[in-house]
């Protein structure tokens, strides 16, 4: 252990008189707050706000009538240069962030300014392959925040200090796993799932102690001899199967059951050395929380080839479907279409493109897609809607509980799939292909409203590019969104009419939040690289 | 294994351009390299993807051979990661790289010192477009543009403007509330902004809330055909000329 100086001077007396003087302040994010987080919404206590996905922020200061009154009140600069895709967590006036590439800090909400600052040191052979060296944020329970690296590691850190408590391997970065998604807590146990889909691993979502850093359980993505779905991999090709778990699931404290996306199977754009379905890759897994078992699976695009992980945020709802009030999952997929299922059973209740998609004629009554011929990846290249990227990704859709509508960041843009050779070699590409964009002014990009119940359009606000920025729908009537061109911007909730933005700058590659200061409604987003805290 | 040879450098011909050196064979490796580890985010073709576009005679970040290599091996902190490569295999990528940019020369019948009379003259060009340094600036900087487009492009380019615009120009029309018309060159746009050259190259800055409508022109340009209005041995002349406009070793 490293010794510092000034501790020597800390008496038991001088303690005491510090610990008597120290406002009184919510110690604790416990699993009942973490559970209860929507009831608390002054805070931001998980990647989604809530256990459900959805957010949705119940703060109703900022309304159609005022937010053309919104300024900035204060802005952080990061320390090193990078891109910011870090949903901040706000608990008990501090915020919790990562910045690029391994840091984590605490800022004073009232000021922005910084408490604590940690870096991870990162060896400087890292592998980060297929992906952006970047990461999504924190997760908090107790006294302690946890987040992943790039090399694999998930880390405890104190909520006080920044010091480390435990620092655990997760996977072998040399193989090509990786962290950037950020974890999950839940009742004494930290759920993080892991990049490398373009690398040839096999993928997994593992369950660590809170308190120990030991793992509890690992549920493999990917069935291996003898496992339900192994026989949908030709050969050994599951071996190498990826099926990554690269983005923040959601939890059903109820059913005890965690939804997770999984991403596309390797090699990406070649499918031949992999015939079958592939599962469970681009699928949403519902995996038991306490035992890492998974209770079902439901597989968006068998036997991809494009590309289009489902690595995106399940969101959790009760919506009237067929009639009756299901307790739903609800899922902007990548691929294109919107579906509903039944998040108790996996049942597919209804699904239907978003997005301009060229890919299938539609789904059949089980879901699956009536995939059109000639649509895969060739030598010359085969022009595809959505693009590689898709017709979403992995920034966050929010849903309001008040309009019903989804609010989906929508990427309308297509590629050339081209397909080529790919052999497996441990820590390097694997992907057998690739993509020409239809880029410049042949693309474009919208924040889309969709009546959650039926998928159907109510409304488009349309961005000069694709989306790479999330979304978050409040209490007060409005849809708080950004574009790569850096403005930060609020939406009627109900029309899609612009009543406010902003310019930060800089691309917003980040979700935003919402939470209170001192009784007062903010609202955070990243730019560039600052985050911009805005208010009335 | 790559042709550049250590006795080579040590033998009096360390300035030269490793690049220059490598082999078809080198390239063959080195397009490889590119298809496993950087097209996933330059784009298959080197058009650009999550990356920028390499199709382009000056990277940015890696104007020469050297800064090139350095980026390869080294990465753009936050942005790229370096590459783990032999120096071999970085040289083979970075020649690789640097190909995906560059047009061959191509034996044209044009005469390239009558175009650039004409070009100077009675073509117009020099109001609208740099070379070296010298004319307007309302359209593309042409100064090294013969690394960048052949001779079919340059021809498309001079009969169809609109047809073979590079990227970044998009012309758009403006129409205020009041009906008053600006056609120009967007510069940039956000949600609800836009900003642009108008055709006398004057700066314009709109909120899009202002506009009544706002046009954005695919397929047009400012620049107008000089389809039937030169010869077709002076559309070679001129098309040669552009070809010649290479950037300087």
């Amino acid at each position: 252990m490293r010794r510092f100086p000034w501790a020597a001077a800390l008496t038991p007396a001088l303690l005491l008189a510090l610990a008597l003087s120290a406002p009184a302040v919510q110690a604790q994010v416990s699993f009942e707050r973490l559970r209860n987080a929507a009831e608390e919404p002054g805070s931001w206590l998980t990647y989604s706000g809530t256990y459900d996905g959805q957010r949705f922020s119940k703060l109703d200061q900022i309304t159609a009538e005022n937010a053309s009154k919104l300024r900035p009140l204060w802005v952080y600069q990061v320390e090193d240069a990078g891109q910011i895709e870090t949903t901040p967590l706000v608990a008990d006036g501090v915020m919790y962030l990562t910045e690029p590439e391994a840091r984590v800090t605490a800022l004073d909400v009232k000021t922005g300014r910084r408490l604590w600052t940690w870096q991870h040191v990162m060896p400087k052979d890292v592998l980060t392959i297929g992906f952006g060296r970047t990461n999504r944020g924190v997760a908090l329970l107790g006294e302690t925040l946890y987040f992943g690296t790039l090399d694999a590691h998930l880390i405890a850190l104190d909520v006080k200090s920044g010091a480390p408590r435990w620092n655990v391997k997760v996977a072998e970065n040399k193989l090509g796993y990786s962290i950037t998604a950020a974890p999950l807590a839940i009742d004494g146990k930290i759920i993080v799932g892991m990049s490398g889909g373009e690398a040839g691993i096999r993928g997994y979502l593992d369950a660590y102690d809170a308190k120990t850093g030991e793992r509890l359980w690992r549920s493999y993505t990917i069935p291996g001899p003898g496992e339900f779905g192994n026989d949908t991999w030709g050969g050994d090709s599951w071996k190498t199967g990826a099926g990554a778990t690269w983005l923040t699931g959601s939890y059903d404290p109820e059913l005890d059951l965690l939804y997770w996306g999984t991403g596309n199977p390797g090699p990406d754009w070649n499918g031949d050395s992999r015939p079958g379905d592939n599962l469970y890759t681009c699928s949403l897994l519902a995996i038991e929380a306490s035992t890492g078992k998974i209770r079902w699976h439901f597989q968006f695009t068998p036997h991809d080839v494009h590309d289009w992980d489902s690595n995106q945020i399940p969101v959790l709802a009760d919506l009237r479907v067929g009639g009756a009030l299901r307790k739903v999952v609800a899922f902007a997929n990548r691929n294109a279409f919107y579906y509903l299922l039944d998040r108790e059973t996996g049942e597919f209740l209804l699904g239907k493109p978003y997005s301009t998609q060229t890919w299938a004629k539609g789904l059949d009554d089980h879901g699956r897609p009536m995939v059109i011929p000639d649509t895969e990846p060739t030598a010359e290249g085969n022009l595809t809607y959505p693009s590689l990227q898709g017709a979403t990704n992995w920034m966050s859709p929010s849903y309001s509980p008040i309009t019903k509508m989804l609010y989906v960041p929508v990427r309308e843009m297509g590629s050339y799939y081209f397909k080529g050779e790919a052999k497996y070699e441990p820590g390097k590409v694997f992907v057998g292909g690739g993509e020409r964009r239809l880029d410049g002014d042949k693309a474009w990009g919208a924040l889309r409203a969709l009546r959650a119940e039926t998928g159907e359009r109510v409304w488009d606000f349309r961005t000069p590019t694709p989306l790479w920025t999330g979304v978050m729908a409040t209490a007060g009537g409005l849809v708080f969104g950004g574009s790569n061109e850096g403005s930060f911007f609020a939406l009627d909730a109900a029309s899609g009419d612009l009543l406010w933005d902003f310019q930060t700058g800089g691309a917003i590659r980040s979700n935003p939040i919402s939470f209170l200061v001192d009784g007062k409604q903010y609202v955070v987003t990243s730019g560039g690289r600052a985050y911009f805290a805005f208010g009335l | 294994m790559l042709a550049i040879s250590c006795a080579g450098l040590s033998s009096g011909l360390a300035q030269r351009d490793p690049i220059a050196a490598l082999t078809p064979a080198d390239l063959e490796q080195g397009e490889r390299i590119y298809k496993a580890q950087c097209a996933l985010c330059h784009g298959i073709d080197g058009g650009g993807g999550t990356g920028p576009t390499l199709q382009r005679p000056v990277l940015t970040r890696a104007p020469d051979s050297d800064a090139l290599y350095a980026l390869i091996r080294g990465g753009v902190p936050g942005r790229m990661p370096g590459a783990w490569l032999s120096e071999a295999e970085t040289w083979q990528a970075a020649g690789y790289v640097r190909s995906l940019g560059r047009v061959e020369s191509e034996d044209l019948p044009g005469d390239a010192a009558a175009g650039q009379r004409l070009y100077a003259g009675k073509g117009g060009c020099t109001s609208c477009h740099i070379v070296d340094g010298e004319g307007g600036s309302l359209g593309p900087d042409l100064t090294s543009i013969g690394d960048v487009r052949g001779a079919r492009h340059l021809r498309q380019s001079l009969l169809d403007p609109g047809a073979a615009l590079p990227e970044g120009q998009l012309l758009i029309t403006a129409v205020k509330k009041d009906g008053g018309k600006i056609e120009g060159l967007r510069l940039n746009e956000d949600v609800s902004t836009i900003q642009f050259r108008d055709g006398s190259n004057r700066f314009h800055s709109l909120r899009k809330a202002d506009l009544r409508e706002l046009r954005r022109e695919f397929g047009k340009s400012l620049m107008p055909s000089y389809e039937g209005s030169i010869t077709g041995g002076e559309l070679e002349d001129v098309v040669a000329y552009l070809a010649s406009l290479r950037r300087k070793p």
